[in-house]
């Protein structure tokens, strides 16, 4: 019995001194870094900013949490969560703002540096956060209306798969603002692509003067390709961020271009901007957003783009 | 006074059924007030909306029920006997998930990428049926269990074995173009373009119906769904007709997804969740009782009409896509309405 116990009282010894001796050990105290964001779970486009931001996480020896909620509720909730785990920074999205609010100050209110990305271009500020890396999704919308004046498009249908998200109807606002002709929206329901072809095939029967489609994400590119085909319309088909199908068909001209938001960028810099703040005080963009795109890829620079794409980091 | 009425409706047809005229028994099958409701729909949209009434219209349409409606039948079989699955949605994307991966990552061909997704399939709704069985809980829990563990799956495993959320693009891959044939081909009809998927959809609802109606089967599936404990002291085996039909909405979702990825040539991981409801939906519609023991496989695909025709009559219409869901909802339970009206002054003998 004494033996047993002895046998404790050294194990647990050992246990406490290794406990001491490993930050003493170690170079510096690693960071923790909480990345929270709407994503909805198995959107590739997420997945991009993710693997920039362990990019970031591993050169600057941060060890990165990330969550994902897509819906207002939750997301807040993930912030508290990450509160109450004492992290030492917070890189989120502000795809709800007013709901995430309450919980951005409680964090503020703890002392945990947040920047914002991706989404919440407009009110980033307003919260108080140090910084912001991401497109302003108006600004995209509006240079895609310029680009369809310029190649003549006359009636423009906005896909939007997401009803009610902010970012993706400023997408389609912001194509209503500059493009000179007719312009609409139809909404589809996420990834269900024979539904998305059907809706697309019944839009393009319904209104076959419609001479262009944007899609607001890069997998529903090619699907809308196969409804023109099957509807006979001659409409062409441009899209607001990447996919490796996509950039493909960019190359082989079937699609005219894509919009890309550089998502790597986005996780990138949110998990630096907070390494960089924690470790030297520096905050970037000089008070102003740190704009990631847009950036056209076209034809003439699919080639160049597309092996990055291949890796799953474009 | 209502109970009086119908326990003598339920007693007249009985003793007259011989002489009763064609139209009268056509009325009292469970799919009659279906029919009304689509021909009501259908008539709705031809006087709404003009781009409704052409040919390709049409077969646009049926595409979108088909889509709906080959794991309906399944699901609608699976009704009659008794249980829910509300893991079909998830469980199509992971059949061609299976197919995808196992074909470029690990034989190197997409045959065996097929086939090794029917057996996944077939695997996976005998383990639904297996732990009903094992566990004694009501199949809504037990389904509801494997439908957010495949969702998790779907993601986790594809994310693991390809490095990112969807899956690589297959159409390079020897064999595609006799795979896309036979799964997602599409031909003409005048200048309608009609997909493959439509007449495979036909061919099950005609299986799918003579084996309830005709063989010894289809009579088990409705003893087991009407009252298991009777079918079991008459010498149904229970156990394994409800295996069998989980096992039949696996294939039902196999189909699915290999026409998925066939005609779409990568598939997104977080893709199909929310279409069991469609499916379980359609079969109701379509006239299975949620309790069992009732209902047909022209039903379900009648549902499933209804429901192609809502959305894309919408978006022929051309109303505010705001209210688009709305408009879906709304004449859903218009055609439901209808379609039960039907049913009950049918069944009361008037």
């Amino acid at each position: 019995m004494r033996h047993l116990k002895r046998m404790t009282v050294l194990a647990l010894s050992t246990c406490a001194l290794a406990l001491l001796a490993g930050p003493a050990n170690a170079q510096e105290k690693q960071m923790t870094i909480a990345m929270i964001t709407h994503a909805q779970p198995g959107d590739t486009f997420w997945d991009i900013i993710r693997k920039g931001a362990n990019a970031a996480a591993a050169k600057d020896n941060v060890k990165l949490i990330y969550l994902a909620d897509p819906t207002a509720d939750k997301e807040a909730q993930l912030i508290n969560n990450v509160v109450e785990q004492h992290v030492d920074g917070i890189a989120l999205t502000l795809a709800f703002p007013d709901a995430e609010a309450p919980a951005v100050k409680a964090a503020q209110k703890a002392g945990i540096p947040i920047v914002g990305f991706n989404a919440g271009v407009g009110q980033w500020k307003s919260q108080d956060l140090l910084g912001y890396a991401g497109q302003d999704e108006a600004v995209a919308g509006k240079a895609v209306g310029e680009e369809l004046n310029k190649e003549g498009a006359k009636n423009v249908v906005c896909l939007d798969q997401q009803q009610g998200a902010v970012q993706l109807e400023a997408r389609c606002n912001g194509i209503k603002d500059t493009f000179k002709g007719k312009s609409e929206v139809l909404y589809v329901t996420g990834y269900d692509m024979p539904t998305v072809k059907a809706r697309v095939q019944a839009k393009l029967q319904q209104d076959p003067s419609v001479d262009y489609v944007v899609t607001l994400g890069a997998p529903f590119a090619p699907v809308v390709l196969d409804a023109i085909t099957a509807s006979g319309s001659k409409a062409k088909v441009g899209t607001f961020d990447m996919s490796p199908v996509a950039i493909d068909m960019i190359a082989k001209g079937n699609i005219q271009w894509a919009v890309d938001q550089q998502p790597y960028v986005e996780g990138y810099e949110a998990v630096d901007m907070l390494w960089l703040y924690a470790t030297n005080g520096d905050t970037v963009g000089g008070g102003e957003a740190v704009l990631t795109g847009p950036f056209f890829v076209t034809k003439d620079n699919a080639e160049a783009v597309a092996k990055y794409a291949k890796n799953g980091t474009r | 006074m209502a109970t009086t009425t119908e326990s003598a409706g339920l007693a007249q047809p009985r003793r007259q059924y011989q002489a009763q005229a064609f139209w009268k028994r056509a009325l009292k099958r469970p799919e009659a007030g279906a029919l009304g409701g689509a021909i009501l729909v259908f008539i709705f949209f031809w006087v709404m909306a003009p781009p409704f009434r052409q040919f390709a219209a049409f077969t646009t349409v049926l595409y979108e029920a088909a889509t709906i409606g080959i794991p309906a039948v399944a699901v609608a079989l699976l009704m009659i006997g008794g249980e829910f699955d509300l893991s079909a949605g998830v469980a199509v994307t992971t059949s061609s998930l299976a197919a995808s991966m196992f074909a470029t990552q690990v034989a190197d061909s997409l045959w065996m990428g097929v086939v090794f997704a029917l057996f996944f399939s077939l695997a996976i709704g005998a383990v639904n049926g297996w732990l009903l069985i094992r566990t004694k809980l009501h199949s809504f829990l037990v389904t509801l269990g494997s439908f957010l563990m495949l969702q998790g799956l779907n993601i986790a495993v594809t994310k693991l074995i390809t490095g990112n959320v969807a899956t690589q693009d297959i159409s390079g891959m020897a064999g595609f173009n006799t795979l896309r044939l036979i799964f997602a081909s599409n031909f003409m009809i005048g200048r309608a373009q009609v997909s493959i998927t439509i007449v495979y959809w036909l061919l099950f609802i005609v299986l799918a119906t003579w084996a309830l109606l005709r063989t010894k089967i289809g009579n088990w599936i409705f003893a087991v769904g009407g009252e298991a404990d009777s079918a079991r002291a008459v010498g149904v085996p229970v156990k394994r007709v409800k295996i069998g039909l989980f096992m039949s909405v696996g294939f039902g979702c196999w189909f699915l997804a290999m026409h998925q990825l066939f005609a779409y040539d990568t598939v997104q991981s977080g893709a199909g969740i929310g279409n069991e409801l469609l499916y379980i939906a359609a079969s109701v519609v379509g006239g299975c009782l949620l309790t069992g023991g009732y209902g047909s496989a022209v039903g379900s695909a009648l549902g499933a009409f209804i429901f192609g025709m809502t959305t894309e009559g919408v978006i022929y219409a051309d109303w505010d896509p705001d209210w688009f869901q709305f408009f879906v909802g709304a004449m859903l339970l218009l055609a439901t309405v209808v379609n039960t009206w039907i049913r009950m002054r049918a069944t009361r003998g008037k």
